[in-house]
């Protein structure tokens, strides 16, 4: 740590789209050789518009940026990485149609004497380098035989094998296992003893206590301040990032629950009993009662989200039954679960959940229009009365109802999703990470709403990756692994340690 | 083993192609006589280097993940062009650069119109269609004779093949077919050597993975439309040494052909993946239906119908294997 | 007054039906007001807008069906071929080569064409829907192979026929006006209802914008895909039999030839984004009418017939590019905007 020298300083750093929207105010950041940094914050905080900047993706609008005591001003990746930028993100993006080899030297290939790219050359480098990583795969196969979390391994190998001096990593972590993830953490710590600066983008915040140095915390496109990571108790590091009294927003939900306590769970609802469906779920029982939150837990591909799936409809039941309400059905189309008065708001919102050129308006009423079929149109005035009515229900931030559902917030879209859903009056609502890219106010409504509707006897499947989110909605979580059920946590016995010791351990049911 | 497997996902297409190349060959054989011969086989190459030239280019944008329809247009046009301007006294060696220009201009155009303003590729490569068509009648309605001395030169030069004594083992191959070898060598070596050439498939794999990953998305995908058009134009200019004519009302849904040369070759309509070998093979196959339906004396109109069922066909084959890769994938992640 | 203007304006067949007028006043003054003349013979109108209606029936039925279908952001580029195909079995129907059994008979000629008609719309809708090819291919597989099944089927000749019921399809009067009026106003009228009165518009819309997630909302995309190439197929029939009664006959390789692009173009004229999403029919029926008038203007100010063509393909790419946000962005600061093209995703 002694040899620690200044790499990046950004300074004065404001960039807004349009008028309205001021994405970064005079934000700086300040980045050491042979540290970690953490860069924190909410959704519209800030960090991926920073990011994108330093990266050149967004013009800035202002400010300086310094690498090594040069200026800098990359105006595409390309350039970024020519200076020593390189990034790794959320969201594999590599080419799944090529070799591993080739996505790793894709770019900068190897050439031979005749100029050609040299693909033996590359192939043994490749295979070399990712055998630090402790990876040994065959490179020459294309990248789509492999697994998330490997694609995702082969990511940060490119980005640090190109002779970058400063790495990126725009929360890699979420579609990595535990170990993958120490995986992950060894190989960072062996940079930074390197001397390469790192940039860590992670809303996990165990995280960024076990790996980084420092954190930068954004606010609303404003800098709040660097810290020394051992110096900043983890109450401190949230009241910053939301800017509000953690305590308080805890309080509000715990009272929440404590009502949620009160109420005694209903009657039987749904079930699957030994439901498959290849390659996504295998054997699963589930079953769910009215009024009652049941939380799915498990990691990425454990098979949370695809449990969803097969019972909306959207992916078929190879073997076993499902019922409802005791009886057997037979779902082949979201439409028929959602004529069982079923409900869905999927993960991705922007590709499977809003419908972004509609208004809100048609937005909120698509459902219910789909279940009440093609004839029985529902009119723009009671149109206008639904959307009116959820507005206001569920806070909806905008003007009227008129608006496109993509100018909104990320937070807001998905209100409007949870609209559209509450309008068709279902009997089991399923959110499969319903506060995802959603800043922690919004976050903490959105829990409050689940809780009420269970309040008033509808029942919800709870899925999230953030098992805190999980253990405040909740009071019976069934965890999933490999795709199979492992294990259940319910009453007084739920607790984060419990949960965590069966996603682990894989107790057996 | 691993070489096996390698074989039955990536390769299943091209081999497929290949048997049913030689399948139809060995049919055409026993069904006819005086089929199987050298200059059949060469015949394919003699009467189909066109087709095989603007495959090769369709397949540059099909790799990316385009489409490109306006082939059949400039394969006219730059034909009407060549012989308008040939008629009024221009030399040829003017007169064909000046074709290939064209060709590379329209390309340009096309692909920045569809990459810098996002507009569909399907609606800028139709509206590219109508708009050289329209210019073809605009030169002339009329067919124009080609009388140049080169043209004539290429239309006729030929090289005389003899493997034995027989007849069956003479046959011969055309001067303009050296310009589509030289144009397939060059497709292979560029799509497999180059960076521009891997460019294009990581275009098609994903656009923004291969933005991200610091390529020129632009250049490359512009480049692949260029590609096409080019080719597109070479091919016009091949077309010409072989009918030594240029008439506006050629090549009719000649896009079709190209297209299906290259899914029947194993290009993905999807992206990413495709071959140029494959799409020559591809042109080929459709040599050798028009072969049979001549033989079967059957209406010309068999070969279009036959041609659009086998691409249906194939399509069909490759959602199939997609489909179980897919499903195959899942195992695989279940797996691990 | 202003407020009216400016709700007047909001709807998307406001721009076509001023452009519309325009041309037809431009005309009128260029001909001194001869355009507008309509003249009554024998109890018919006759005269020069009457003929745009009438000879922009098919293009009016095209553009209603392909609306549709690009606002699913999708193409039919089939629809030439399909006519084609309609008028050959119709034709050879009633001339008696095809089905001698049918004894020529005319209604039983035109229920087969169209039948043929919404089999060829099935087929593309399969292949869109269930196959997943993209609709540009799918469709140009019916192109070319249509017009191949068309010549199949009257064996490569031009089949002519001697039949005047069939023939009141194009050129018969009813209470003065042209028949194929009637067809237009029966056909969009009944297209029109539907969209407007069920929920087909909103479903059509949201399937435009973004198929997986209507689908997670539960709409049956592929039935309405399926619906709206059958739909559009349906039309495409209707239309080759009109123009087939126009020419007394069945000539397999001109029928609709390019009338792909003058649908596509009226659709764009109309206003509804080429990409998918939003749409309106009868802005689109609209469109066709100009594109009818400008043909019809064009080639009264003594322009060869070829520039016609050139001139919609540049039209096309103008209204595209109109419609383009990037293209608006780009005009409002050429500079900035151009570094981001590079960039931006």
């Amino acid at each position: 740590m002694s040899t620690q020298t200044k790499l990046l300083t950004m300074k004065g750093i404001s960039k807004s789209f349009g008028k309205a929207v001021i994405a970064l105010d005079d934000v700086q950041f300040e980045l050491e050789s042979g540290e970690i940094h953490a860069l924190l914050g909410e959704n519209g905080a800030g960090k991926s518009t920073l990011i994108k900047v330093l990266t050149g993706v967004e013009e800035r609008d202002k400010g300086e940026v310094e690498l090594d005591g040069k200026k800098i001003h990359p105006k595409s990746t390309n350039e970024a990485q020519q200076v020593g930028i390189s990034t790794v993100y959320q969201e594999v993006n590599l080419c799944p149609n090529l070799s591993v080899a080739e996505n790793i030297y894709i770019g900068r290939a190897p050439k031979t004497k005749m100029g050609g790219i040299d693909w033996k050359t590359m192939t043994e480098d490749a295979a070399k380098l990712l055998e630090k990583f402790d990876l040994k795969l065959d490179v020459s196969k294309s990248l789509d035989n492999y697994s998330v979390a490997v694609q995702q391994m082969v990511a940060i190998a490119r980005a640090s094998d190109i002779k970058a001096k400063v790495l990126i990593l725009d929360e890699p972590t979420s579609s990595l296992s535990k170990v993958e993830v120490e995986k992950l953490f060894t190989i960072m710590k062996r940079l930074r003893s390197e001397g390469m600066g790192i940039i860590f983008v992670t809303h996990f915040l165990d995280q960024v206590y076990e790996v980084t140095d420092r954190i930068t915390v954004l606010r609303n496109g404003r800098y709040v301040g660097t810290y020394k990571t051992c110096d900043l108790p983890r109450v401190e590091l949230v009241s910053k990032m939301i800017g509000k009294d953690y305590a308080v927003l805890n309080q509000s939900l715990k009272e929440g629950q404590a009502e949620k306590e009160g109420t005694r769970t209903g009657d039987e609802l749904i079930s699957m009993k030994n439901v498959s469906h290849q390659g996504s779920i295998s054997q699963m029982d589930l079953s769910i009662s009215k009024g009652e939150v049941l939380g799915l837990s498990g990691l990425l591909g454990s098979g949370r989200s695809e449990t969803a799936r097969v019972l909306f409809g959207i992916d078929q039941v190879n073997e076993g039954e499902i019922y409802i309400n005791g009886e057997s059905v037979n779902l082949k189309h979201p439409i028929d679960a959602i004529r069982k008065d079923l409900a869905f708001c999927p993960e991705n919102r922007k590709t499977e959940g809003i419908i972004g050129d509609l208004s809100i308006r048609d937005n909120m009423v698509l459902a219910l229009q789909a279940k009440k079929g093609l004839f029985k149109k529902i009119s723009k005035k009671e149109a206008q009365a639904i959307a009116d009515e959820y507005i206001e229900k569920l806070e909806i931030k905008t003007p009227n109802a008129d608006q496109l559902i993509k100018n909104l917030s990320g937070g807001n879209q998905q209100k409007v999703i949870l609209a559209r859903w509450l309008a068709t009056n279902p009997e089991l609502l399923m959110l499969d990470e319903p506060t995802r890219g959603i800043d922690i106010g919004t976050k903490a409504e959105i829990q409050k709403i689940v809780i009420d509707l269970a309040a008033q006897g509808m029942a919800v499947l709870f899925i999230s990756s953030e098992l805190d989110e999980e253990l405040r909605c909740c009071r019976r979580i069934v965890v999933l692994k490999d795709m199979e059920r492992v294990g259940e946590v319910s009453g007084d016995n739920i607790s984060e340690g419990a949960v965590m010791q069966i996603m682990a351990g894989g107790e057996t049911k | 083993m691993k070489d096996l497997k390698k074989l039955r996902i990536k390769n299943i297409s091209l081999t497929m192609t290949v048997l049913l190349f030689l399948i139809m060959f060995i049919f055409g054989s026993v069904r006819y006589d005086h089929f199987l011969s050298l200059s059949t086989f060469l015949n394919l190459f003699n009467d189909n280097a066109y087709l095989m030239i603007a495959g090769i280019g369709i397949t540059f944008v099909l790799i990316t993940g385009g489409i490109d329809i306006s082939i059949s247009s400039t394969i006219a046009f730059t034909g009407v062009f060549m012989a308008y301007c040939l008629q009024h006294g221009m030399p040829s060696f003017v007169v064909i650069p000046l074709a290939l220009i064209i060709g590379i201009i329209v390309g340009a155009v096309q692909g920045s119109l569809i990459h810098y303003f996002k507009l569909q590729p399907f609606i800028v490569t139709l509206a590219g269609q109508f708009l050289m068509r329209g210019l073809c009648v605009v030169i002339s309605e009329a067919s124009i004779p080609i009388t140049d001395p080169f043209f004539k030169f290429m239309a006729l030069g030929r090289i005389q093949i003899r493997l034995g004594d027989s007849k069956a083992f003479n046959g011969k191959i055309y001067y303009y077919v050296l310009i589509f070898i030289a144009v397939l060598c060059t497709a292979l070596y560029v799509l497999k050597k180059t960076p521009f050439g891997r460019a294009v498939y990581a275009v098609g794999g994903s656009e923004q993975s291969a933005e991200l990953m610091g390529l020129n998305v632009a250049r490359t995908k512009i480049g692949a439309y260029i590609i096409s058009s080019f080719c597109a134009a070479l091919a016009g200019v091949v077309f010409s040494f072989y009918t030594l004519a240029g008439y506006g009302l050629q090549n009719m849904g000649m896009e079709l052909d190209a297209i299906s040369s290259a899914v029947i070759g194993g290009t993905l309509l999807t992206g990413g993946v495709g071959s140029v070998f494959g799409t020559a093979v591809g042109a080929m196959i459709q040599g050798i239906i028009q072969t049979i339906v001549t033989y079967e004396n059957l209406n010309t109109w068999w070969t279009k119908v036959t041609i659009a069922g086998l691409l249906c066909f194939f399509i069909v084959v490759q959602r199939i294997i997609a489909v179980r890769a897919e499903a195959m994938k899942g195992k695989a992640v279940a797996a691990a | 007054m202003k407020t009216k203007l400016a709700k007047l304006s909001g709807y998307q067949a406001f721009w076509p039906v001023v452009i519309f007028l325009t041309i037809i006043l431009f005309n009128t003054i260029m001909t001194g007001g001869e355009f507008l003349s309509i003249t009554i013979v024998d109890g018919h109108f006759y005269g020069r807008i009457i003929d745009i209606f009438r000879n922009g029936g098919k293009l009016m039925i095209l553009a209603a069906g392909m609306t549709m279908v690009l606002a699913t952001g999708g193409t039919d580029i089939s629809v030439g071929s399909v006519m084609a195909i309609s008028g050959a079995i119709a034709c050879s129907i009633i001339k008696g080569v095809l089905l001698p059994g049918l004894n020529g008979n005319v209604a039983a000629a035109i229920i087969l064409a169209i039948i043929a008609g919404i089999i060829c719309g099935l087929w593309n809708g399969l292949l869109v829907s269930q196959i997943k090819i993209q609709p540009i291919v799918a469709t140009m597989i019916l192109l070319v192979a249509g017009r191949g099944i068309a010549q199949l089927i009257t064996n490569g000749k031009i089949v002519t026929i001697n039949s005047d019921a069939y023939y009141f399809i194009n050129g018969g009067y009813i209470l003065g006006l042209p028949f194929p009026l009637y067809i237009v106003l029966f056909l969009v009228g009944m297209l029109l209802i539907f969209v407007n009165r069920t929920a087909f518009g909103l479903f059509l819309e949201s399937i435009g914008c973004n198929p997986l997630a209507s689908k997670f909302a539960g709409i049956k995309v592929n039935l309405y895909l399926l619906a709206i190439y059958t739909i559009s197929g349906a039309f495409a029939a209707v239309a080759g039999l009109i123009e087939s009664a126009g020419i007394k006959g069945a000539d397999c390789n001109n029928a609709g030839l390019n009338i792909e692009l003058d649908a596509i173009l009226a659709v764009a004229i109309g206003g509804t984004n080429l990409m998918g999403g939003r749409f309106s029919i009868f802005a689109s029926v609209i469109g066709a009418l100009i594109v009818q008038s400008i043909t019809t203007t064009v080639l009264a100010l003594g322009v060869p017939a070829a520039y016609i063509r050139v001139l919609k393909a540049l039209l096309i790419i103008i209204i595209c590019l109109a419609q383009s946000n990037r293209f608006k962005l780009s005009f409002k600061k050429a500079k900035v905007a151009e570094k981001k093209e590079a960039v931006v995703l």
